[in-house]
């Protein structure tokens, strides 16, 4: 069953003009319009993902996977957004929704794993205090139901239960992460969206990282759209995937698929240069 | 222009006529009254009495009289909401109660009683002078007396006495937003308040509550207003913010500083932010009275002073923080708080649920005893 249907999304940083799709993308070779200037981070994407589905995006840096990840997340940022996302059990176009609506799905259906800390945690307040803030923006008004729901987070993504009443800034980069992750997980959404969530981490951390969201995402059967610029992280989490480059989904299909047998030329580069 | 230079007073009006050699002679003749004298004690003199004559009633000119009225009248209608208006400067300094004074005096007329409290009593510097510039520019008569005023200015308390329907409380606010606290961003705010979104301040209070077991703001109470908006009711201790609730009286609170109104129209649900189980309390004095009166069921403060034979060492006491309601409580120690009421028992005021409160008839016998 579909969760999330995303039909001809763009998003597009500067004015836009009329040429800006033809002079981008795959085949132009770029993602900067040559007659206006503008940057299209991506455009002309179809992607979907099914309940307890894991999407992987992966591609260069560059290549839009974040402000992809952004916009299917209904996180507003500075670029004109187009396109239709559907959403199960709602009517119409989440990208025009008013905010009441996009507000209601992110703090409950729809939560985004920031890939900077910064847009994603108050570093200022307690670990705690951060995980705490979705529960309670969801209407939480019980202090020891808040209390226990956020050990029990702490718990599941393994971050020392000790360590949860200090500031948020005093914790590791792991535990920030880790934090990040609880706190998406905090109100059971069905969409959890992970933008980069091992970067600038160790290899041992990264595992750690992955293990647990894997093993809960399995538990919770909760769907997933994991963006990373990491082969080994899409391979590990995703059971589909799509590349991109340049703005655009240059190839698409499940994860063994793809990793075993690239169609798309940069696709081919990509894992040659990986594995 | 020698003669003005000397004197250290030259008035801008005779000042601007020197010097333009009389072509100004369809000057508006409210600009002023100019005062020519040799000596500083001569202008004082000169002052005295006429000296009023160039000012506006009530100190404001009309148009900032009807700018914070119309201020204040959109914050009625909008409970809670953070009006902007065009704050003027006061001749004192921003932070001193500006706000205050400008709605005060936007709103006295010459039949009104005006009483100001500061910070509990009537008495101090900043009160005294308040109370009397509007007694000297909008001829109102001022009281100390709380059931008395119709209009009341107050830095920091709401009086122990119940308000009426009849009264007006104005507010002086320094900081206008209670957001400000988790985040110093307006703009932001702004939206925040315009979203309903008031996650942050529930983080903050649960942090609280993780560092002191209980929610341990001590002024300035986070409060929802009417269900809608997120509220400062000014740093008035958490003793008073049980009385906005449903209250009889219109609260209007003004910053000068920042240049913000906003209201609780009476009868408003006036509700603490707190949870489900952690609720909002109010300050406790276990065991303690007020030393003058002997008061359990006012806010206290705490005094360390050196008194008649404790040979100079300091002593802490208490005392009642309203002075108003001390020296009537002093010469009636049962007087009620609604004593000027045809009705009784009306609630107002703490009640703190955790801490069982000792009725009026044992509080009575132990002040016998210890007297």
């Amino acid at each position: 069953m579909t969760l999330l249907e995303a039909e001809d999304v763009r998003a597009v940083y500067g004015d836009g003009c009329v040429r800006c799709l033809e002079t981008t993308g795959d085949r132009a070779g770029t993602n900067q319009c040559s007659r206006c200037g503008s940057i299209v981070a991506c455009a002309e994407i179809d992607v979907s993902v099914q309940r307890g589905e894991v999407l992987g995006v992966v591609g260069e840096s560059g290549s839009g996977k974040s402000s992809l990840a952004e916009l299917l997340a209904l996180e507003r940022g500075e670029a004109t957004v187009g396109g239709d996302v559907r959403y199960a059990g709602h009517d119409g176009n989440l990208l025009e929704v008013d905010y009441q609506t996009r507000q209601a799905l992110r703090t409950g259906e729809i939560a985004l794993v920031h890939q900077h800390i910064r847009d994603g945690l108050s570093l200022e307040f307690t670990g705690g205090g951060n995980v705490a803030e979705k529960l309670l923006a969801a209407g939480w008004r019980s202090f020891e139901d808040v209390r226990a729901r956020v050990s029990e987070l702490f718990e599941a993504t393994e971050i020392p239960i000790e360590r949860m009443d200090d500031p948020t800034s005093t914790y590791s980069g792991g535990m920030q992460r880790r934090v990040q992750i609880a706190r998406a997980l905090a109100v059971e959404p069905e969409l959890v969206v992970l933008d980069e969530p091992t970067t600038g981490l160790d290899v041992s951390v990264q595992a750690r990282v992955l293990d647990t969201f894997r093993r809960i995402q399995r538990e919770h059967g909760v769907a997933a759209i994991v963006v990373s610029h990491d082969l080994g992280v899409v391979r590990l989490l995703a059971d589909r995937t799509v590349v991109m480059r340049h703005g655009r989904i240059v190839e698409a299909g499940l994860t063994d698929r793809v990793m075993e047998d690239p169609h798309h030329e940069y696709t081919q580069t990509l894992i040659n240069s990986v594995i | 222009m020698t003669e003005h230079e000397q004197t250290g007073l030259a008035d801008d009006a005779s000042a601007e006529t020197a010097t333009e050699g009389g072509t100004n002679d369809n000057r508006q003749p409210d600009r002023g009254t100019p005062i020519r004298a040799e000596t500083v004690d001569a202008a004082l003199d000169a002052l005295h009495g006429e000296g009023m004559a160039g000012y506006s009633y009530a100190y404001l000119d009309e148009h900032t009289k009807r700018e914070v009225r119309r201020a204040t009248l959109k914050a009625i209608a909008i409970p809670g909401h953070q009006v902007p208006y065009a704050s003027r400067p006061m001749p004192l300094a921003r932070g001193w109660g500006t706000g205050g004074i400008q709605v005060s005096l936007s709103v006295l007329g010459p039949d009104d009683t005006f009483k100001v409290i500061d910070q509990g009593t009537d008495g101090s510097v900043n009160a005294a002078n308040i109370r009397r510039l509007a007694e000297e520019t909008a001829n109102v008569s001022t009281t100390t007396d709380t059931t008395e005023a119709d209009v009341i200015q107050t830095r920091h308390r709401i009086p122990e006495e119940v308000l009426c329907d009849d009264q007006l409380l104005v507010l002086q606010v320094p900081v206008t937003d209670p957001l400000r606290k988790v985040d110093p961003s307006d703009a932001a705010n702004r939206k925040r308040h315009a979203h309903r979104n008031y996650g942050k301040m529930w983080v903050h209070l649960y942090e609280n509550v993780v560092e002191w077991g209980e929610i341990n703001i001590g002024a300035s109470y986070p409060t929802m207003v009417a269900g809608r908006y997120l509220m400062s009711p000014s740093p008035i201790p958490r003793w008073d913010t049980p009385k906005l609730d449903d209250a009889d009286h219109l609260s209007i609170f003004a910053a000068g500083r920042e240049a913000r109104i906003y209201a609780v129209p009476p009868n408003t649900r006036v509700k603490p932010l707190a949870f489900e189980d952690r609720q909002f309390t109010v300050e406790r004095f276990p065991d303690r009275a007020c030393h003058l009166c002997g008061s359990e069921d006012t806010f206290l403060v705490e005094l360390s002073e050196t008194r008649d034979g404790s040979d100079g060492r300091f002593e802490t006491c208490y005392v009642c923080n309203d002075t108003s309601f001390c020296e009537k409580r002093h010469s009636d120690p049962d007087r009620p708080k609604d004593h000027h009421l045809d009705r009784e028992g009306v609630d107002w005021g703490p009640g703190t649920p955790d801490v069982p409160r000792t009725t009026a008839d044992d509080a009575a016998s132990e002040r016998g005893e210890s007297g």
